[in-house]
């Protein structure tokens, strides 16, 4: 019983309803009794606290009225069953038919469209591994976001045919072979940027699906052979923790990043590819991944949806088995050299990064029509 | 771009929890942020939620003295929006494949860190209240959210008289700063 009119008194206090007496009586007793002084601060605080609380929780109040008004008058929709007398429903009795008409249509073209996906893209598992090319959509808006810049320029894309998908690629020989990955070259042929911006017309030389590698060849009269690549492509297997560092094309510019071999399989324990910790994104497939000596390892190939950061990387050796096997059916490709000696030891980032990059290229795959 | 009269009119309302205001603020930029949310994996609750979520944060904002938006009120909880639907999606482990927009936004770490520190200690309040049970519950919630008179609580809870509801609310008030300040380290 104290205690409640103990804590009445501070109430009173806190809230300045005491007269001048009892104030001054219980300021005296705040004084002398330090365990009441100290429940007048704690109290005060407290007060304080409850005093936002109860600001916060009225505030929400106000916003769930606030919400329930808008969505009565139509101002807000979720969905739901519209309001009978919201101006919207008048709208939708208005265009019920159009609308439907239209839902149709587009189911329809949905449903052609991801059939035709399922259709000619190659089994990748389910949801949970994302291809890294880049969907048409996105080579769209760059294409027109771009277009200004490259109109003096005339593209090498034929003139009729349609851009499918995009991605990255790198020279694995100085006669302008490049790899990529297979799921890269959807369409009929492809072309390659390099990053100053210059196209060169490309064919696809050979398409290994199983490994998801492919090589083109530049055939293109404008393109100057360099004489040596700076880059190796590394024959052995890679520590785990190895620093890595790649460069691609997830947009028009040639994009860097960096991060670490974080396992020695790829997705499902896939003993073709490594784990990389990197931020990859659509437009970084066929990407070279090089460790700190600046040795080719891996080609950035799929990410993992559900986890930020992972990615797989196609290993290097396979490169090698894959060009060896060519070598046994395809004459043509006798000439492929591939690169095993390393310019880039020892050099800081930055320099690697400005004698690689001109061996990156953005691979854009088109078909005709 | 600094907010011109008619928005600090509007905060200043918000501020006051005027519901004209809140209203027109929600009428403005809810459908900008339920888009925005639908688009990236979002459920109209999810939109809601982060909408008033930012609204809170807002309204925190105007509250503080030293209060100054330096950009439209529409950019500004655009960027709260975003920065805690990002923040959601990555708690859920719902990679979103790309979270691209061109829309202006602005930098808002700074103002999420006081308002998550402040939904904290709301946190622990609401639980004190919660495990209070009834009748305390709604008589404090009455007493000091709804900021009813003793009078008006008496006759709501059937108490004799004003008194008997007073002692009623002081003996639920000291079970209630029991429960808080179990968890609350004053200092910290």
């Amino acid at each position: 019983m104290d205690d409640i009119l103990l804590l009445e008194a501070i109430e009173r206090y806190l809230a300045g309803e005491m007269n001048a007496n009892e104030r001054e009586y219980f300021e005296n007793l705040r004084k002398n009794t330090p365990e009441i002084d100290q429940m007048v601060v704690e109290h005060n605080m407290f007060l304080h606290q409850m005093e936002f609380y109860s600001q916060n929780w009225n505030l929400k109040q106000s916003l769930h009225l606030a919400h329930s008004k808008l969505l009565e008058r139509g101002d807000v929709y979720e969905g739901g069953e519209l309001s009978t007398r919201g101006k919207v429903i008048q709208i939708w009795n208005k265009y019920k038919r159009v609308t439907a008409i239209a839902a149709s249509v587009g189911g329809v073209i949905a449903l052609v469209i991801s059939g035709l996906v399922m259709y000619f893209s190659p089994v990748v598992n389910g949801n949970q591994l994302e291809q890294l090319s880049k969907a048409i959509e996105v080579i769209k808006k760059n294409q027109q976001y771009q277009g200004n810049l490259i109109n003096e320029v005339k593209s090498k894309i034929p003139e009729n045919a349609r851009l499918i998908s995009g991605g990255s690629g790198f020279l694995i020989d100085t006669k302008g072979y490049i790899i990529t990955n297979a799921h890269v070259l959807k369409g009929s042929g492809a072309i390659v940027v390099n990053s100053k911006g210059q196209e060169f017309k490309a064919t696809i030389a050979h398409i290994d699906q199983e490994r998801d590698l492919a090589i083109l060849k530049i055939n293109d009269p404008d393109f100057e052979s360099p004489k040596s690549l700076p880059y190796s492509i590394r024959k052995a297997k890679t520590d785990l923790g190895e620093q890595v560092f790649t460069l691609g094309y997830p947009k028009n510019d040639i994009v860097y990043g960096e991060g670490y071999l974080s396992a020695r399989t790829g997705y499902n324990s896939d003993s073709l590819s490594y784990q990389v910790q990197i931020s990859a994104n659509p437009g970084n497939s066929g990407a070279p991944v090089f460790n700190s000596n600046g040795e080719v390892i891996g080609i950035l190939s799929t990410r993992q949806a559900q986890a930020e950061g992972v990615a797989f990387a196609v290993k290097s050796k396979n490169i090698y088995r894959m060009v060896d096997e060519l070598k046994k059916s395809d004459t043509s490709l006798d000439k492929i050299k591939l690169s095993t000696h390393s310019v880039l030891k020892g050099l800081d980032r930055k320099e690697q990064i400005n004698k690689v990059e001109g061996y990156v290229y953005y691979v854009k795959a088109f078909s005709k029509q | 771009m600094k907010a011109d009269t008619n928005e600090q009119a509007l905060l200043k309302g918000l501020a006051l929890n005027d519901s004209k205001s809140i209203e027109t603020i929600y009428k403005d930029n809810f459908t900008m942020v339920q888009a925005f949310i639908l688009q990236n994996n979002g459920s109209y609750d999810d939109a809601r939620d982060i909408f008033q979520e930012a609204m809170i944060a807002l309204y925190e904002k105007a509250q503080s003295e030293s209060f100054v938006l330096t950009c439209q009120i529409k950019t500004y909880v655009y960027s709260i929006c975003r920065r805690l639907w990002l923040k959601r999606l990555q708690q859920l482990g719902r990679y979103s494949n790309q979270i691209d927009s061109l829309d202006e936004t602005v930098p808002v770490e700074d103002d999420l860190d006081i308002h998550e520190k402040r939904n904290a200690e709301f946190a622990i309040m609401e639980r004190a209240m919660n495990s209070l049970g009834e009748p305390c519950k709604s008589l404090l919630e009455g007493y000091y959210l709804k900021k009813m008179g003793m009078q008006d609580l008496a006759d709501e809870f059937g108490y004799t008289n004003a008194d008997n509801a007073k002692n009623q609310k002081y003996k639920c008030l000291m079970r209630l700063k029991k429960l808080f300040f179990s968890q609350y380290n004053i200092g910290d």
